[in-house]
C-alpha cells in the first residue's frame, strides 16, 4: 500500500441557510477518495459548524493518488427527505506527492456549487504519508515536478533539458451521454468536473512516467488543454518540456537582489553538484528507452502515417516527413529525439544559438462521431466515472488524435529543417472547434540550440568556460542558421549591425520571449493583426474544405498586417508571436499578437510606400501623397514614442552585400497549410516589394486606414504580450492581474468582410482602451503578457477574453541603473534598521509592504489622496479595524477557536506576512495571494514552488436575469474562480500564483430560457515569495516560523 | 454591433471612490456616467463615453455584489471572493454606513418601521436625496438597530464590533439607535434649528448618565433604555419649585453669586422662577413616555426660547446653569443631591449645546 491519505474536516463558516423555518443549517460533510467515503457527524443548527472531525484515512495506490482528486461534499441533513447538497470542494493532492513542495494542505476552501456558486467556506487539513515504491514497472510517477512556467523556474537550475513530452487521453463527455437527459444539470456538471479532474490527473501521471523514462525529474512549460469535441468526446492533452532540475542549494537571499528574472539565472552558479556524478553511467539506458518509446507511445510509424479517412482531404505527404524523420534520426544527439521541440520561451544563457523564424502548421479535421453503445451503457450503469481503459473499447480513438498531432508535429519539424534548424522552441499547440470541424494548430520558433544542455552533462563543468568565450555576443541568436546560398525562400540579408561578421535577416519573427542578453533600442509595444473572413455555412466535408481553402489567405493577410504594423512602429522584430485562428459557423477569425521591438543587430526597417494604380488622376495623386505623409508622420511619431533612435551607421561600414537602394523585407518563416492542402504558402509577396502598398480598390484603402486607426496607449502606459517589456527594467512591486471578457453581437443584415473587420478591430481597440482607463491609477505602468483569446460561441457573437497583468514601474529610476548597487546596499542597511524598529513600522506599512522604490510609494499615496479621504485617515481606518477585531476577540472568548484556525491556514505565508501585519493576533483577515501570468513577481524572490494549480469549473444558472444578466453571471463566476485559486494556493502555504493562465473560458447563453453556462479552466504554479526588501528580515526569522508551523500542526492533531 | 457582455475582474478588486460615491448616492448608471462626463474625466484621460459607460457598469456590478457583504461588515473581512486591501475595506464600510445630515434629521427619533419607510418618498423629495440612497441609509439605521437592540455592553462598542465602523461613526449610530428607541421628537418646527450633531451630543450624555448602563453594566438593553427608576425618582425634585421657601432660597443663592458677573442679571433675576420651574417640571414629567418623547421640545420651550428672547449670551447661560446646579448643594432642606447632580449634570451639558441660533 504505497500511500496513506489523511483528511480532517475542521469547521465551516458562512454556510447558506438551508432550513427556511429556522434560518439555519444542519450540515455534515462527506469525504470521498476513489471509492471510499467517510462522513462527519451532523452539526445541528449552525451556519458556522465546528465538526473538528477525526482523521479520515484512505489507504491507496500512488497511482490513484495522482489521478483522483479528493472530493469533499457539504450537505444539509434532512430527516424526512433526501439530504440537500450545499456544495463541493475538489482538492488536487498532487502537490503533496513530491518532497520539495507542500507538506500539508490546510485552510479555508470555498464550497462551490455549479448552480449557486460559492456557498460558504470549509476548513480542511490534508496530509499524505507516501511509502517509496521502487517497482520498476510502476504506473505512477510521483515525484516528478510540474511547472507551468515556460522558463527554468527561479530557484532551480537546469542540468539537462531532455525535450518534448506529450500525451493525450480521451473520454466520452458526460454532457453528451444519454443519462444526461434524465439527470439534473448539477449532476451533469459535477460528473464533468470530476471526469476532467480525473483525466488531467491521469494525463499528468502518464507524462510523469515519460519523464522518468527519460531520466528527467520535472516538466517545465507544462500546458494542458481540453478539447470539448461535443458528441465525439472530450480530449485532454498536454505538452511540456522534460528537464532534470536541481534545486539551488545556496539560499537566494545572499545573492544581490535584482528585478529581472533572467539575471537571477545568470547569477546562480552553474556548478555541477556531486549528486549527479553518476549520471554518465546511465547514458545508454536512456537512449534505448527513448528509442523504444518511439514505437510504443507515439503513433508515428508507417501504418499511422497513412491517413485513413480522418482528415477532410487527401493524404498529402506521407513520404516527405517520414523520409525527413529517417534522415533526422541519423544525425546528432538532439535529432535523435522524435520531436526536438521545447515549450520553453526563455532559456538559460547560451542555450539558444541561432533563431530561424516562426514555423507553424495547421490542419483541418472532421470530428467523427463514434457511437459505442457498450461503452455508454457501462458508464451509465455503474455511475462511476473512473476512467476506463480506452483501448478495450475503442482503440482507434486516442490513436486517431495522437496521429493527428503527430502529423502536425512532423510538419513543424520539416519546416524547421528547411530553415536549417534542428529544433523548435517556444512551441505550442491549440485547437479551435466548431460543431464537427476542428482546426489543429501548432507553432514555434525554429532554432539552433547549444547541445550542452541537451546531453548528459558530464563534461559540463569544463565546457562552461569555453562556451562563454565562443558565444557570439548578444547578437548571436539573430544570425541566420541557414545556408546563405541555399536559402529556403528569398530573403534579404545584411551583415549584423552589431558584430559585422555574420549575416542577419532584416526582420525576425519569433514565438519566444526576448532573450535577456539581446540589445534592444527603445521600448517595445504590443502589435496585433486582426482579421475576419466570412464563410458559407456548410456541413461536414464541404465545410472543412471551405475552411482549408480560406486558411492560406488568412495567414497571408495576418502576416501582411503584422509586417505593416511593425514597419509603422519603426521596429524590426516580433517576439511572443501567437496567431490564433478561430472557426465559427459562418466566419473565420484570425488574431495575431506579438511584441514588436527594435533589435540593434538588425537593420533599420524601411518605411511604407503607397502607390496608386491610376497615376494620371490628379486628385487621386494628391490623396495618395496625403496618405503617404500621414504614414510617414505616424512612423516618426512612433519612433519618438518608443524611443527608437538607433545610432547612425553609414552604409560603407556595414558593407551591405546587396547594394539595393530600398530596404526590402522578408519574413523568415516557412509556412504551409494543413496536410490536405499542400500549397506551400509563399509569404514573400513574389517579386514585389512588400512594403509598397498599392491602393487599387476600396479594400486596399480600408487596409491602409485600419493601419492608422490603431491608437497608441495613453502616455504612461506600455503594453506587450511577452514576459517583460523590452526597455523597462525598473519594476515596482504593485501588480494587478485581471481578466476582461467582451461579447458583441453583430448585426446579421449586412455582413461583409469589411464590416466584420471593422467590428472586430473596434472590439479589440475598445477593449484595450477600457483597460487603460481602468488601470489609470497605476500609471506609469505596463500591461505585460497581454493574452487575447477569440471565440465564436454562436452565429453572430464574437467573444474576446483578455488576461494580463499591469505592473507599475518607476520612471525616474530608468536612467539610474548604474546607481542601483549602491542603492541596494542602502536599502539593505535600512532593512536592518527596520528589523529593530519593526513594531513602529508595522503600523504604517499595511497594504503596501515596504516598497523597494520610494518614489513609487509617493506616487501611490498621491494617487490615493485624490480620493477625499486623506491617507492619514485611511491609515487610521485600518488600524481601528484591527483594534476592533482585537476587542472582539477578547470579548467573544467562546468563538476564539475559529480565529485561531484561520491563522493556521497557511503557516508559511503567515511567517512571511508577519513583519508587515499589525498586532499578530488581529491577523484574522484573509492573507493576500497575488496572481500573475508572468513567471516572476517584481521586487520579490520566489523561494519555493508548491506545485501546479490546474482547476476546471463549470457554472450554470437557470435564473440569468436575477443574477444580473450575462455580465453579472460571468463577473461573479470569474471572481469566484480567482477566489478558489487563491484559496488553494493559500492552503498549500503559498502567497502567489505565477504563470497563471486562463486556458479556456467557454460561455454559452440562452437568454430566452433565462439560462447560461460557463466553463473555465485555469492553471499556474503556486509559489512562496518573499519581498526583496524583507528578505533578510525573514531569513533571520526563519527559525521562529518553522517552530510556529510545527506548533500549529501539533495543535491540529490534538 | 452591440455589446452583449462586458466585464473586467481584477485579482485585487478595483474600487473607484468617485464611482462608489455616485453609487451610494443612488444614481443610476446613466446618471452616473453623465455626472462623470461633467467632471471632465474624459478630457483628463482621453477616454470615450463608451469606455466610461463600461467602466461605470463594472463598478456598479462590483458594488452590487459587495452590498450583501456590507450588510454584515465582518463578513467582508473574512470572505474570499473579493481580494480587497484592508484600508479599502475600511473605506467601503465607512462610506456605506455614512449618512446625510439632511436625511438623518428627518428620521431621527422616528420608529424605524415599515411605516417610516413608506415616508421615504416624501423625505427624498424634500431633501433632494435620491430615494435609493434614502433607502440605504434607512436600512442601515434599521439593521444596526436590530443587531444591537438586545445586546449587553456598551452601545458604541457593540456597534463598532458588529459593523466595524470608526469611532466617530459608531457614536453617531449609537445616538441614532438611542433616539429611535426612545422616540424623541426632533421634527417640530421649533427644533429645526438644531443639527444632528446637537442631538448626538445630547444622546451621548444621556447614554452615559441616564441609562441603565450608567449604573449597572450587565443589563440587556443597558444603553438603549433610560433608567426607569431614575426617571421615577426625578419626581422628588419637584420640591425645589413646589416649596416656596426652597425656591426663594435657591434664587437668592444664585443671584448673590452671580451679581455683577452677568450681563443679563436683571432679566435672570426676573425670570429665575420661571426657568427653574421649567427645568424641574421637565424632570418631574419624565415618568410618562409621552413626555420623554417631548424632552427636547420642552427644553427648547421652557429654557432656550425664554433666554434667547432676552438675548442671553452663551457665557451667561453657562454661568447661570453652573451656579443654578451648584447652589442646590447649599440648600439644607433638600435631600436628593445625588439625583439632582445626575439630572442636572446631563441637562446642563445638553442645554449649553442646544443654546444657539
Amino acid at each position: 500500500m504505497p500511500g496513506k491519505l489523511k483528511v480532517k474536516i475542521v469547521a465551516g463558516r458562512h454556510l447558506p441557510v438551508m432550513d427556511r423555518a429556522s434560518d439555519l443549517t444542519d450540515a455534515f460533510v462527506e469525504v470521498k477518495f476513489g471509492n471510499t467515503t467517510f462522513k462527519t457527524d451532523v452539526y445541528l443548527k449552525s451556519l458556522n459548524p465546528q465538526w473538528n472531525s477525526e482523521w479520515f484515512k484512505f489507504e491507496v495506490d500512488d497511482e490513484d493518488l495522482q489521478d483522483e482528486p479528493l472530493q469533499i461534499t457539504v450537505l444539509d441533513h434532512d430527516t424526512y427527505s433526501a439530504n440537500d447538497a450545499i456544495g463541493k470542494v475538489y482538492i488536487d493532492i498532487d502537490p503533496l506527492l513530491y518532497s520539495e513542495a507542500a507538506t500539508v494542505i490546510s485552510g479555508w476552501f470555498p464550497i462551490y456549487d455549479t448552480i449557486h456558486g460559492i456557498r460558504g467556506e470549509i476548513n480542511v487539513v490534508v496530509k499524505v504519508d507516501l511509502f517509496n515504491d521502487l517497482n520498476r514497472f510502476r504506473q505512477s510517477s510521483c515525484g516528478v515536478k510540474f511547472f507551468c512556467t515556460t522558463s527554468i523556474p527561479k530557484c532551480y537550475r537546469a542540468v539537462i533539458i531532455h525535450g518534448f513530452v506529450e500525451e493525450l487521453v480521451v473520454n466520452e463527455d458526460p454532457e453528451y451521454q444519454w443519462i444526461d437527459r434524465i439527470r439534473t444539470p448539477r449532476a451533469s456538471n459535477e460528473a464533468r468536473q470530476r471526469l476532467i479532474s480525473l483525466m488531467s490527473g491521469e494525463l499528468q501521471r502518464k507524462i510523469g512516467l515519460k519523464v522518468l523514462e527519460m531520466r528527467g525529474n520535472a516538466v517545465v512549460g507544462y500546458l494542458q488543454c481540453f478539447d470539448l469535441e461535443g458528441e465525439s468526446g472530450l480530449v485532454v492533452r498536454a505538452i511540456g518540456t522534460a528537464c532534470t532540475l536541481d534545486k539551488l542549494s545556496s539560499p537566494a537571499a545572499f545573492l544581490p537582489a535584482c528585478n529581472s528574472p533572467s539575471k537571477e539565472m545568470k547569477e546562480s552558479p552553474l556548478v555541477h553538484p556531486p549528486s549527479h556524478g553518476c549520471r554518465s553511467t546511465h547514458n545508454s539506458p536512456i537512449h534505448t528507452a527513448t528509442g523504444s518509446r518511439l514505437t510504443q507511445n507515439f503513433s508515428v510509424s508507417v501504418p499511422t502515417l497513412i491517413y485513413t479517412g480522418m482528415g477532410s482531404g487527401s493524404a498529402g505527404k506521407e513520404g516527405g516527413p517520414f523520409k525527413a524523420l529517417l534522415r533526422q534520426q541519423t544525425q546528432s544527439a538532439l535529432e535523435q529525439r522524435e520531436f526536438p521541440f521545447f515549450t520553453l520561451t526563455a532559456f538559460p544563457p547560451g542555450f539558444l544559438v541561432h533563431v530561424g523564424g516562426v514555423v507553424s502548421a495547421r490542419s483541418v479535421k472532421l470530428l467523427d462521431r463514434i457511437h459505442n453503445p457498450a461503452f455508454v451503457g457501462i458508464m451509465g450503469n455503474t455511475r462511476s466515472y473512473k476512467l476506463l481503459d480506452w483501448n478495450s473499447f475503442n482503440s482507434d480513438e486516442p490513436e486517431t488524435r495522437d496521429a493527428w498531432w503527430a502529423e502536425i508535429r512532423q510538419e513543424i519539424k520539416s519546416h524547421a529543417k528547411a530553415l536549417g534548424c534542428h529544433a523548435v522552441v517556444g512551441y505550442s499547440e491549440s485547437t479551435s472547434i466548431c460543431e464537427e470541424v476542428c482546426i489543429l494548430s501548432a507553432s514555434g520558433t525554429a532554432a539552433v540550440l547549444n547541445p550542452r544542455f541537451l546531453q548528459d552533462g558530464t563534461v559540463e563543468g569544463c565546457l562552461e568556460q569555453r562556451l562563454e568565450e565562443n558565444l557570439p555576443t548578444r547578437c548571436g541568436f539573430c544570425h541566420i542558421p541557414y545556408d546563405e546560398l541555399n536559402m529556403p525562400f528569398p530573403a534579404h540579408l545584411t551583415y549584423c549591425y552589431n558584430c559585422r561578421k555574420q549575416k542577419v535577416p532584416d526582420v525576425l519573427f519569433t514565438t519566444i520571449d526576448l532573450p535577456t542578453d539581446a540589445t534592444v533600442i527603445g521600448k517595445g509595444c504590443l502589435i496585433q493583426a486582426r482579421l475576419c473572413r466570412l464563410k458559407k455555412k456548410a456541413q461536414a466535408e464541404a465545410n472543412a474544405t471551405a475552411i482549408s481553402n480560406l486558411l492560406p489567405f488568412m495567414e497571408y493577410e495576418v502576416h501582411t498586417q503584422l509586417m505593416n504594423k511593425l514597419k509603422l512602429k519603426g521596429m524590426n522584430a516580433l517576439f511572443g508571436l501567437r496567431i490564433q485562428i478561430t472557426v465559427g459557423e459562418n466566419m473565420l477569425m484570425g488574431l495575431a499578437s506579438a511584441t514588436g521591438v527594435y533589435l540593434a543587430a538588425l537593420p533599420t526597417p524601411g518605411g511604407i510606400q503607397i502607390a496608386g494604380k491610376t497615376p494620371n488622376d490628379g486628385s487621386y495623386e494628391q490623396h495618395i501623397s496625403h496618405m503617404q505623409k500621414k504614414i510617414n508622420d505616424t512612423i516618426a511619431k512612433n519612433k519618438e514614442l518608443y524611443e527608437i533612435n538607433p545610432p547612425e551607421i553609414s552604409e560603407e561600414i556595414i558593407g551591405s552585400p546587396i547594394p539595393e537602394p530600398r530596404q526590402r523585407s522578408r519574413l523568415l518563416r516557412s509556412q504551409s497549410e494543413s496536410s490536405d492542402e499542400v500549397t506551400e504558402l509563399d509569404l514573400s509577396h513574389g517579386k514585389k516589394d512588400a512594403f509598397v502598398l498599392e491602393i487599387d480598390d476600396t479594400d486596399a484603402m480600408e487596409d491602409v486606414h485600419s493601419l492608422l486607426t490603431d491608437v497608441p496607449p495613453p502616455s504612461g502606459f506600455y503594453s506587450c504580450n511577452t514576459e517583460i517589456m523590452p526597455g523597462i527594467n525598473n519594476w515596482t512591486s504593485e501588480i494587478q492581474m485581471f481578466t476582461s471578457v467582451r461579447v458583441i453581437r453583430l448585426s446579421s443584415l449586412n455582413l461583409t468582410n469589411q464590416a466584420l473587420n471593422k467590428n472586430f478591430n473596434d472590439l479589440c481597440e475598445n477593449l484595450l482602451k477600457s483597460l487603460y482607463f481602468k488601470l489609470r491609477s497605476m500609471i506609469p505602468c505596463c500591461l505585460c503578457h497581454v493574452n487575447f483569446t477569440v471565440s465564436l460561441p454562436e452565429d453572430e457573437l464574437i467573444q474576446v477574453t483578455v488576461t494580463a497583468v499591469a505592473i507599475t514601474f518607476d520612471k525616474n529610476q530608468a536612467l539610474q541603473t548604474t546607481k542601483t548597487p549602491v542603492e541596494k546596499s542602502l536599502q539593505r542597511a535600512s532593512t536592518d534598521n527596520e528589523e529593530l524598529l519593526q513594531f513602529p513600522l508595522e503600523l504604517c506599512s499595511d497594504s503596501f509592504p515596504s516598497h523597494p522604490f520610494p518614489p513609487a510609494k509617493e506616487h501611490l499615496e498621491s494617487a490615493s489622496s485624490n480620493s477625499g479621504i486623506p491617507a492619514a485617515q485611511r491609515d487610521r481606518c485600518s488600524s481601528w479595524i484591527e483594534l476592533i477585531k482585537l476587542k472582539a476577540q477578547t470579548i467573544r472568548r467562546g468563538s476564539i477557536k475559529t480565529t485561531v484556525t484561520v491563522e493556521k491556514a497557511s503557516p508559511v505565508g503567515d511567517g512571511n506576512f508577519r513583519n508587515r501585519s499589525a498586532p499578530p493576533c488581529a491577523n484574522s483577515t484573509v492573507g493576500v495571494v497575488k496572481m500573475t501570468p508572468l513567471s516572476f513577481i517584481p521586487g520579490a524572490k520566489i523561494t519555493k514552488y508548491l506545485g501546479i494549480i490546474n482547476m476546471f469549473f463549470i457554472r450554470e444558472t437557470t435564473s440569468l436575469r436575477e443574477e444580473g444578466g450575462v455580465s453579472g453571471f460571468l463577473h461573479a463566476f470569474i471572481a469566484e474562480v480567482f477566489a478558489m485559486v487563491r484559496a488553494h494556493v493559500a492552503a498549500l502555504g503559498g502567497n502567489a500564483v505565477v504563470s497563471y493562465i486562463m486556458k479556456q473560458c467557454v460561455f454559452m447563453e440562452n437568454p430566452n430560457k433565462n439560462q447560461a453556462q460557463c466553463l473555465i479552466n485555469v492553471s499556474g504554479d503556486a509559489v512562496v515569495f518573499v519581498r526583496e526588501s524583507d528578505l533578510e528580515v525573514v531569513s533571520s526569522q526563519q527559525p521562529t516560523t518553522n517552530c510556529q508551523s510545527s506548533c500549529t500542526e501539533s495543535e491540529v492533531t490534538t | 454591433m452591440t455589446s452583449e457582455l462586458d466585464i473586467f475582474v481584477g485579482n485585487t478588486t478595483l474600487i473607484d471612490e468617485d464611482v462608489y460615491r455616485l453609487w451610494l448616492d443612488g444614481y443610476s448608471v446613466t446618471d452616473a456616467v453623465a455626472l462623470r462626463v461633467r467632471s471632465g474625466i474624459l478630457e483628463q484621460t482621453g477616454a470615450t463615453a463608451a469606455v466610461l459607460q463600461s467602466d461605470t457598469m463594472d463598478h456598479y456590478r462590483t458594488f452590487h455584489m459587495l452590498e450583501r457583504l456590507l450588510h454584515a461588515p465582518p463578513k467582508l473581512l473574512h470572505q474570499l471572493i473579493f481580494q480587497i486591501p484592508p484600508s479599502r475595506q475600511a473605506l467601503l464600510i465607512e462610506r456605506y454606513y455614512a449618512f446625510d445630515e439632511a436625511f438623518v434629521r428627518e428620521v431621527l427619533g422616528k420608529k424605524l418601521s415599515k411605516g417610516t419607510k413608506k415616508d421615504l418618498d416624501d423625505i427624498s423629495t424634500k431633501t433632494g436625496i435620491t430615494l435609493k440612497s434614502c433607502r440605504r441609509q434607512f436600512d442601515n439605521f434599521k439593521r444596526v438597530f436590530k443587531v444591537v437592540e438586545e445586546m449587553r455592553g456598551s452601545l458604541v462598542d457593540n456597534i463598532q464590533q458588529h459593523f466595524l465602523l470608526s469611532d466617530r461613526l459608531a457614536r453617531d449610530y449609537a445616538a441614532i439607535v438611542f433616539f429611535a428607541n426612545n422616540r424623541f421628537e426632533t421634527g417640530k418646527k421649533k427644533l429645526q434649528y438644531l443639527s444632528f450633531g446637537d442631538f448626538a451630543f445630547c444622546a451621548e450624555l444621556m447614554i452615559q448618565n441616564w441609562t441603565l448602563g450608567a449604573v449597572d453594566s450587565q443589563m440587556d438593553d443597558m444603553d438603549m433604555d433610560l433608567d426607569k427608576e431614575f426617571l421615577q425618582d426625578l419626581k422628588e425634585l419637584k420640591v425645589l419649585v413646589a416649596d416656596k421657601d426652597l425656591l426663594d432660597l435657591h434664587k437668592s443663592l444664585v443671584c448673590t453669586a452671580l451679581r455683577g458677573k452677568l450681563g443679563v442679571f436683571s432679566e435672570m433675576e426676573a425670570n429665575f422662577k420661571n426657568l427653574s420651574r421649567g427645568l424641574v417640571n421637565v424632570a418631574a414629567k419624565l415618568t410618562h413616555n409621552k413626555d420623554v418623547r417631548d424632552l427636547f421640545v420642552d427644553l427648547v420651550e421652557k429654557f432656550v426660547e425664554p433666554c434667547r428672547s432676552d438675548h442671553w449670551p452663551l457665557s451667561d447661560v453657562r454661568f447661570f446653569l453652573n451656579q443654578y446646579s451648584v447652589s442646590v448643594h447649599s440648600l439644607d432642606g433638600f435631600r436628593h443631591q445625588a439625583l439632582w447632580d445626575r439630572y442636572m449634570g446631563t441637562l446642563r451639558g445638553c442645554l449649553l449645546r442646544l443654546y444657539h441660533d
